[in-house]
């Protein structure tokens, strides 16, 4: 328990930190129109694709000799950018039709 | 530049980002800023990956004193890294731009597995070169987890929705046994977190977690992949968002918690919108008995039209009301609608659409499509608006909607749709049903509005019909 309440007053800022988030989360989305469901959930999905900041990280900080991990990296790359580029285009495409006349 | 200050940038950067998250999503929370928001988010997200690209520098902190070292990695891991976005990128802007409208909600779906893919991998490749931090660890094994159990729930959720697995598939007593397999991998984290560590364990838990997205999806029917996408992508968020706990990277962070607590709010918000809570989802209960259905009691019969009565019906109506479905978005029918209702004003006939709030295969699904054919937005009416004026229509012309006017929803406790908010489209004077077969809906269950004296089936293939029915009105003035 005691283990508990330090790791608790050593992260005092993010633990904060996370919870503002989780409430910014929940406001910014609140009383959105049930047309903009899909197109939604598609930008968020887009969002998420920031992990792909983290593939980066490994990729810069992997021992060029270690070919499992450069090849494993290289993939977790693709993938991200995949997520990100797939994900903000194809939420410009939906909300394209959305345009005034 | 000092490597102080390359941090600095790098942290405004982040910071610029994280602001054009929350803006973007607030944003696309309304449909005349929408656009705009995404791209925004868009712009920030760029600006965070060439930050994290072209500034590596380590920031660690000796007796409240920080030091930044910059790090200079070899040249060819940047080839490897800019190859890898180019072939991402290309991959992925085509797919986005060249998927038919119908097929956006697979994509996403895939999309949503790619991010959870990613958020796997850089587990797997850290987890070797953890320090034994408990932190560090926990955020490294959890976000393998769930990034593991997105990735392949996606794909399965891809399957479903793409029809190469239509059916839900349970084995017996799939609750019991998925808890268990949940259990037996959370308690496999906790042992490698607080136990034994070894590297071999880390693709035994891989492997666990992909079951276990196969598994949590696999139950549950088609319909509800909507919901099940929505959740998906509030896990990915959280994957990412263990990502950024375990490297301290703030953005990673906010986009990551955001998309988790704002997917997790969307969840629920569309489950709402079908009436049922989102347990009923996950745990089944849809078509939880397999009795439902499967019941060839008489109905009664049903009635037949052509062509040409419906057009002399549609032609002589002073309100005819619109409901599209799955089916008019299967058969690309939503440009020949739109001329059909053109025409139809021209003769003086009242025309709009109703939109059920889960009509196809994702909310807002129809909009988009109907949109694309440049449907009058102020023609969309949402089911709480339309739903009372049924009794004035004297034609409501059903195309390719089955579950969402099924009025077992009101009347059948039994049903599997029972509570379903429904359009009342039984209220109007004339109901004309376009299906292609009599085939059950999405959810697989009888629908007796095909029964009722006052419908007819009007068979064929949306966009085949619905020219017909064009070209036959034209002829007639």
């Amino acid at each position: 328990m005691e283990e508990f309440f330090n790791y608790i007053g050593l992260h005092e800022e993010l633990i904060f930190f996370i919870i503002l988030s989780v409430f910014v989360g929940i406001e910014v989305i609140g009383g959105v129109p049930t047309v903009l469901h899909t197109p939604l959930m598609s930008g968020a999905n887009a969002i998420h694709g920031v992990v792909i900041v983290g593939a980066i990280i490994v990729m810069l900080n992997t021992n060029p000799a270690d070919t499992l991990s450069l090849a494993l990296g290289f993939l977790a790359v693709v993938l991200g950018t995949l997520n990100v580029v797939g994900g903000f285009v194809v939420t410009d495409r939906m909300l394209e039709m959305f345009k005034k006349k | 530049m000092s490597p102080e200050y390359l941090y600095n940038i790098r942290t405004v950067c982040y910071v610029f980002a994280s602001v054009t998250f929350i803006l973007g999503l607030k944003k696309m929370s309304h449909p005349a800023t929408a656009r705009s928001g995404n791209l925004l988010a868009a712009a920030g997200m760029l600006c965070a990956i060439l930050a994290t690209i072209f500034i590596n520098v380590h920031r660690t902190e000796t007796g409240g004193i920080p030091e930044y070292e910059e790090r200079e990695p070899r040249g060819f891991i940047y080839a490897l890294i800019f190859a890898a976005i180019l072939i991402g990128t290309i991959i992925g802007w085509v797919t986005a731009r060249r998927v038919k409208m119908t097929k956006m909600p697979e994509l996403v779906s895939m999309f949503n597995g790619m991010g959870g893919a990613c958020a796997a991998l850089i587990g797997l490749m850290e987890f070797p070169h953890h320090h034994g931090l408990t932190g560090s660890l926990t955020a490294i094994v959890l976000g393998l987890i769930i990034g593991s159990v997105s990735f392949s729930g996606s794909i399965i959720a891809f399957l479903k929705l793409n029809g190469t697995m239509r059916k839900p598939f349970r084995l017996p007593s799939y609750n019991i046994i998925n808890t268990v397999v949940m259990v037996i991998v959370f308690g496999l984290g906790a042992y490698m977190v607080f136990g034994d560590s070894q590297n071999g364990l880390i693709y035994v838990l891989f492997a666990l977690a992909l079951l276990y997205g196969v598994m949590f999806v696999l139950p549950i029917g088609g319909a509800d992949m909507p919901v099940v996408i929505s959740l998906l992508n509030s896990f990915t968020g959280l994957a990412a968002a263990f990502g950024g706990f375990l490297y301290d990277n703030k953005v990673m962070l906010t986009g990551g918690i955001l998309v988790g607590s704002a997917g997790t709010l969307l969840t629920i918000v569309m489950c709402r919108a079908m009436n049922r809570p989102l347990s009923n989802v996950i745990f089944g209960a849809f078509g939880g008995s397999e009795a439902t259905g499967a019941q060839e009691s008489e109905h009664g019969t049903i009635k037949d039209v052509n062509v040409t009565d419906v057009a002399v019906l549609l032609n002589y109506s002073k309100k005819v009301v619109i409901v599209p479905g799955y089916g008019l978005a299967v058969a690309q029918a939503q440009h020949v609608i739109h001329e059909l209702e053109l025409l139809l004003e021209e003769r003086g006939v009242e025309v709009a659409y109703a939109i059920h709030p889960v009509a196809g295969r994702m909310p807002g699904h129809m909009n988009v499509l109907l949109a694309e054919s440049n449907v009058d937005y102020s023609k969309l009416q949402e089911m709480e608006d339309i739903n009372p004026a049924f009794e004035q229509t004297d034609v409501v012309l059903v195309v390719g909607a089955n579950d969402v006017v099924n009025p077992a929803a009101k009347t059948d406790p039994s049903s599997p749709i029972y509570g379903m908010p429904i359009l009342e489209v039984d209220k109007a004077k004339n109901i004309i049903v376009n299906k292609r077969t009599m085939n059950a809906g999405y959810a697989g269950i009888e629908n007796l509005l095909f029964y009722n004296e006052k419908t007819s089936m009007f068979f064929g293939d949306a966009k085949k019909v619905l020219t017909e029915l064009y070209d036959e009105l034209k002829d007639m003035s």
